[in-house]
């Protein structure tokens, strides 16, 4: 099946905008990406014609509402191949994801016991654990990042251990774009019997989240960098290790009975969706799925390698520019620094010809320290961007080194 | 190296009508700001945005209140960031603290079509710069 960027640029109304009279060349989708026209009307029409509070109230609308609201978490399931969509538990984003297993792991863990992080993630997965570890006395390993931009795995199996008791590592490094081995990483873990988070906030838009694949015992994600709407996420947890979590946040809608002296718990999903869930979002990511689960898969991948390898080739060729970040798998980012102007300066003079990139630390400054770079530039493409976007970014990168000469 | 009135300031620029003259213009001014000592760059003087650093070396810390006026020194890794900086100082610099206190400077970074650095997302640390000069100069009155 071919691809026609064309058609699915069509879809998306904001990359009609122009910057200062140029036209919107996006390249920070891994910062969020846009939302298909599909997905704005879902929005529009949950609010138009459903809109309820689910599960509760003996109305019509409450029953449309629920039943959108429920159907989207089996797209879920289907999409992550979960085994049960009890497992797929609604939360605000990848950070409330891991905040609720954090929270419920410094609980069971004891003083003496190791968590393993690595020095790639961004902070969401790692100042979590590092609280988790203040909270119960464990102690935070984390595995070295490679001159490449790959977790050294030789350093990794040697920091498992019998005490290692829960293992969190990216699926897709934000900053580097460096796609991790997550399975063989899975597997090793899971000789010492630790409990396995793998974070898909940048690997999901990419359509490899099979969580039975990989054998993880958490995965968690992101709808808005997944062509879906902001605020709503997703927290999957395998059922045996889910039903006796901890809970995080406590009121109504997770409860089963309440006195006034003592409540039960909901069964799952529910125990851990206290509260009026986010109903329009959800039903929207639902709808962010489909869409791009209708994609041929294949063609997405071509393509955003073949945006990928065109642009690291026009950086090789860039004078003065260095890329950070060389792992040998990658999705379509391209982190740099040049060697003159800070990453700000870049940005900014790229804002200006109507470029749209990330610069700074990328919310993950251990990496940034471990390169000796205060932050960097960063391409990051999606599958509406275009060979053409690629060749402006470069164009408009030359005025930027000349200005900043 | 005196820095050019706010009034000549505004009327450098309003006479570019090219984006890249009126940075260029910036970037200069970045550039032509006195040298920041190395030495200064610590944890107290520094105003972290997300994108780039500010620094900030507070009238306190030297014997900068010379007569009636204050006196700042300040730096950032990203040069246009210490080009806009140079135009804060040339209005804010070497000013009594009343002076500064007055000193509309969403107003002139207006006139300079130039406001959208002072808002909070950008996060150059510009807009918390002139937030502790202010502050500082209040606590002179």
């Amino acid at each position: 099946m071919s691809f026609d960027v064309t058609a699915i640029r069509d879809q998306f109304p904001i990359l009609k905008r122009e910057i200062d009279g140029k036209p919107l060349v996006y390249l920070d989708n891994a910062a969020t990406t846009q939302k298909p026209q599909c997905v704005i009307d879902a929005l529009v029409e949950y609010y138009t014609t459903s809109n309820s509070n689910v599960h509760r109230g003996a109305h019509r609308l409450a029953d449309e509402a629920t039943r959108c609201f429920e159907a989207a978490r089996d797209t879920v399931k289907e999409f992550i191949n979960a085994p049960k969509r009890e497992e797929v538990i609604w939360t605000t984003g990848t950070t409330e994801s891991i905040n609720i297993v954090a929270h419920g792991l410094e609980t069971l863990l004891s003083p003496g016991d190791e968590i393993i992080a690595t020095g790639m993630d961004h902070h969401a997965n790692l100042v979590t654990w590092q609280q988790a570890c203040k909270a119960s006395g464990a102690v935070l390993k984390t595995v070295p990042v490679t001159d490449d931009g790959e977790l050294d795995q030789v350093a990794y199996e040697a920091l498992l251990n019998e005490k290692t008791k829960f293992v969190a590592f990216p699926q897709v490094s934000n900053a580097l774009g460096t796609i991790n081995p997550v399975k063989a990483m899975t597997k090793k873990a899971k000789e010492f019997g630790a409990l396995v988070l793998v974070d898909g906030a940048q690997g999901a838009a990419h359509g490899w989240a099979d969580v039975q694949e990989i054998g993880c015992d958490f995965y968690v994600f992101s709808g808005h960098k997944l062509y879906g709407p902001m605020g709503i996420g997703v927290l999957w947890g395998r059922e045996s290790v889910l039903e006796d979590w901890p809970v995080w946040r406590t009121g109504g809608e997770m409860i089963s009975t309440v006195t006034l002296q003592e409540s039960t718990w909901n069964v799952l999903p529910y125990r851990f969706e206290a509260g009026t869930p986010n109903v329009a979002d959800a039903i929207a990511l639902g709808e962010a799925i489909r869409w791009f689960s209708s994609l041929d898969h294949d063609s997405v991948v071509a393509h955003e390698k073949a945006l990928l390898d065109h642009a690291t080739k026009l950086a090789k060729e860039f004078d003065g520019l260095t890329i950070v970040g060389n792992a040998k798998e990658k999705i379509g980012v391209l982190s740099f620094v040049l060697d003159q102007g800070h990453p700000a300066d870049i940005g900014f003079l790229l804002d200006r010809q109507g470029i749209a990139v990330r610069t700074g630390d990328h919310c993950a400054q251990p990496l940034m320290a471990r390169f000796n770079v205060p932050g960097t530039a960063r391409a990051s493409f999606a599958i509406y961007n275009t060979l053409e976007e690629v060749d402006a970014l470069f164009v408009a990168l030359k005025k930027v080194r000349s200005m900043l000469a | 190296m005196a820095l050019p009135s706010t009034e000549d300031i505004v009327d450098d620029l309003s006479f570019f009508d090219d984006w890249e003259d009126k940075y260029k213009y910036i970037i200069d001014l970045g550039k032509s700001l006195p040298e920041f000592d190395e030495a200064w760059r610590t944890q107290e003087r520094l105003v972290k945005g997300c994108q780039s650093s500010v620094w900030i070396q507070p009238s306190s810390d030297q014997d900068a209140v010379k007569g009636e006026v204050l006196l700042f020194s300040v730096d950032s890794d990203a040069i246009i960031v210490r080009g806009l900086l140079g135009l804060v100082l040339a209005a804010l610099n070497e000013k009594t603290p009343q002076e500064i206190i007055d000193f509309d400077v969403t107003a002139y970074f207006e006139a300079l079509d130039l406001e959208r650095h002072l808002s909070p997302t950008r996060g150059n640390g510009l807009r918390s710069i002139v937030g502790r000069i202010k502050g500082i100069a209040q606590a002179a009155v």
